[in-house]
């Protein structure tokens, strides 16, 4: 879950003086923060720095109390007769190609899905509120129990994705979605834009709902066409919502991990940055090599993060 | 007919057939889960589209296991903790951040905004250690306490929002009688914000229901396992003979609350998607 760095609203009549109720006030405050923050210090940051550490010793899961500083060898080691570690590694590379793949592809879709769903929906017809409830659906459906629906919808024998596509003459013999190692990435990519386009949707009838009307009666009246108007008008005032959407999927899709392990297991032709970091910590044991491979992940969304909230930040100070 | 109410009527036509093709991309899974999880063994492996003759046998199968219906209990126990720690902590820290002015909050703000971006596998080997040393591995706590790390988050920052949005008039009242910032937050301020609650607290609810990867990785036995990843360990006789039926039938009994949930409150929820743009 992540949060946007919409402005929040503050009082600022409220006490800006030094006065002793202000200072009272500031002292309740802190004591107020206290408990989150020492939870977010147990549950986030502590671990954080633990999986650095980690990532610097051959700790196993079995004991990871004793383990022993190894340098940066679970990255990159040279030993007399070649280079070892995660960066020379094929298949970290593989993980790292599949999620970008995964996430460029899937991402895009979303984005241009939930764009044009958000456009149909912003027209007014009877029972639309009923239709946007409905869309919701995909959203509330927990992301293993997608996957299970789906991986039976495209089920290679009795799935009825093959059935329907037999009947209708597009394929002639039933296609193994989850097992070809040509199709499983698309099968993962068609989960997660079913499940992730209501929550784009959202965002984009959000911002559709602000844009200023007097645009659209002035296109109107001088007759240009609404596809003119769309590219011109609409999407140009959509774009900073777009990026936000966009920016939180990508922010997602980075870190994706139950629709693949569901879907399709460890196969290597789906296998992502956090299915690799998790297979070496959990069922290779190898916590130093797994929270390396974490640490990769991490540094790469936080690059991606800061980007964004520098960009937010440079936004809020355009329109302050 | 003219050829300009042909060209309204075509226009209509197509804009019904666009919103068909989307509801039945949006629900034709599910409403498939269902139709799988009323038909027996037998009748699985013919393509049906409709429900002809409903059977309940997967239903009654899945009902009798009682380490599915541990798996409810424990999903449920373990949400609905996670939703009275998160709000309380929110509410609190909400308070401070919404209604205060002082040095550090913006930091504060920005932490949070932070942490709601890891990735949960960045955590998950220092995690495992804190709670293995509290003594909490393979049990619900260790789900409540870990599952914090994305539902605070996100209720503190929707919470901010919501309490900075309340009128100062009623929190000045407050202090001129006396008030401390305790009695002010619970007598003055909570009243007002219930409908708020219920929003994040249906949103961290829902989180908290569907997360795995935790889940999978903090418990170890049946008694203690969550309902996703006790449907994602169903398994048949081979890797290749999944019990579908039986899955189905799992998968359409623990998403139908959350459905009727969604569309009971549709409104709250996307007001609080949009207020805090959480994505689940």
């Amino acid at each position: 879950m992540s949060v946007s760095t919409a402005p929040v609203p503050f009082d600022e009549l409220l006490l800006t003086r030094e006065t002793p109720v202000q200072r009272r006030r500031v002292r309740a405050a802190w004591l107020f923060l206290t408990p989150m923050l020492v939870c977010l210090a147990l549950v986030a940051a502590w671990p954080l720095l633990r999986t650095f550490w980690f990532s610097l010793t051959d700790a196993s899961l079995a004991d990871t109390g004793g383990a022993t500083f190894i340098g940066v060898s679970n990255y990159l080691l040279f030993s007399g007769s070649g280079w070892s570690g995660i960066l020379v590694d094929p298949q970290w590379w593989n993980a790292v190609r599949n999620t970008l793949y995964f996430t460029v592809v899937s991402v895009g879709l979303e984005v241009v899905l939930g764009l044009l769903v958000a456009l149909l929906l912003s027209i007014k017809f009877t029972g639309r509120s009923l239709v946007r409830a409905l869309i919701l659906i995909p959203w509330a459906i927990p992301t293993i129990v997608s996957a299970k629906i789906w991986s039976w919808m495209l089920n290679d024998q009795f799935g009825i994705i093959n059935h329907l596509m037999i009947s209708l003459g597009l394929i002639d013999a039933p296609l193994a979605w989850t097992a070809d190692a040509d199709l499983s990435m698309w099968a993962v990519i068609i989960v997660d834009v079913w499940k992730t386009v209501p929550f784009v949707t959202l965002l984009m009838l959000a911002a559709l709902q602000m844009l200023p009307s007097d645009c659209y009666e002035a296109a109107r009246v001088d007759g240009i066409h609404p596809l003119k108007v769309f590219w011109r008008v609409t999407l140009p005032l959509l774009m900073p919502a777009l990026l936000v959407a966009a920016i939180f999927r990508i922010l997602d899709s980075l870190r994706v991990f139950d629709v693949i392990y569901v879907l399709t297991s460890n196969s290597s032709s789906t296998m992502s940055m956090s299915v690799y970091a998790r297979q070496h910590l959990v069922e290779f044991q190898d916590v130093g090599y797994g929270s390396a491979a974490s640490t990769l992940l991490f540094l790469v969304v936080a690059v991606i993060a800061m980007l964004y909230l520098y960009l937010g930040r440079r936004q809020l100070e355009v329109r302050a | 007919m003219s050829p300009r109410l042909l060209k309204k009527a075509l226009l209509r036509l197509g804009f019904w057939c666009l919103i068909a093709v989307l509801l039945l991309y949006a629900v034709f899974p599910f409403y498939y889960a269902i139709v799988t999880s009323l038909k027996p063994s037998s009748a699985l492996f013919e393509v049906s589209y409709w429900i002809e003759h409903p059977d309940f046998s997967n239903y009654a199968a899945i009902l009798q296991q009682a380490s599915f219906l541990r798996a409810i209990g424990n999903s449920l126990v373990v949400a609905l903790c996670v939703v009275t720690l998160a709000l309380f902590l929110s509410l609190t820290a909400a308070y401070a951040l919404g209604r205060v002015k002082f040095r550090g909050r913006g930091t504060v703000l920005m932490m949070v905004l932070g942490v709601s971006m890891f990735p949960q596998v960045a955590v998950l080997s220092g995690l495992f250690e804190v709670i293995r040393a509290l003594g909490l591995y393979n049990t619900s706590w260790a789900l409540i306490l870990s599952y914090t790390i994305f539902t605070l988050p996100f209720t503190v920052w929707v919470l901010t929002t919501f309490m900075g949005q309340l009128p100062h008039e009623l929190e000045e009242a407050a202090i001129m009688d006396g008030a401390s910032p305790w009695v002010t937050l619970t007598r003055v301020l909570l009243p007002l914000l219930w409908p708020a609650l219920v929003t994040t607290g249906l949103l961290a609810f829902i989180a908290a229901w569907n997360e795995f990867l935790f889940a999978l990785t903090f418990t170890l036995t049946d008694s203690q396992r969550t309902v996703p990843v006790a449907i994602a360990l169903i398994s048949g006789g081979s890797p290749h003979e999944l019990p579908w039926g039986l899955l189905m039938a799992a998968s359409v009994l623990v998403t139908v609350p959350l459905v009727i949930l969604v569309l009971i409150f549709q409104r709250r929820i996307v007001s609080g998607l949009t207020a805090g743009a959480l994505k689940g």
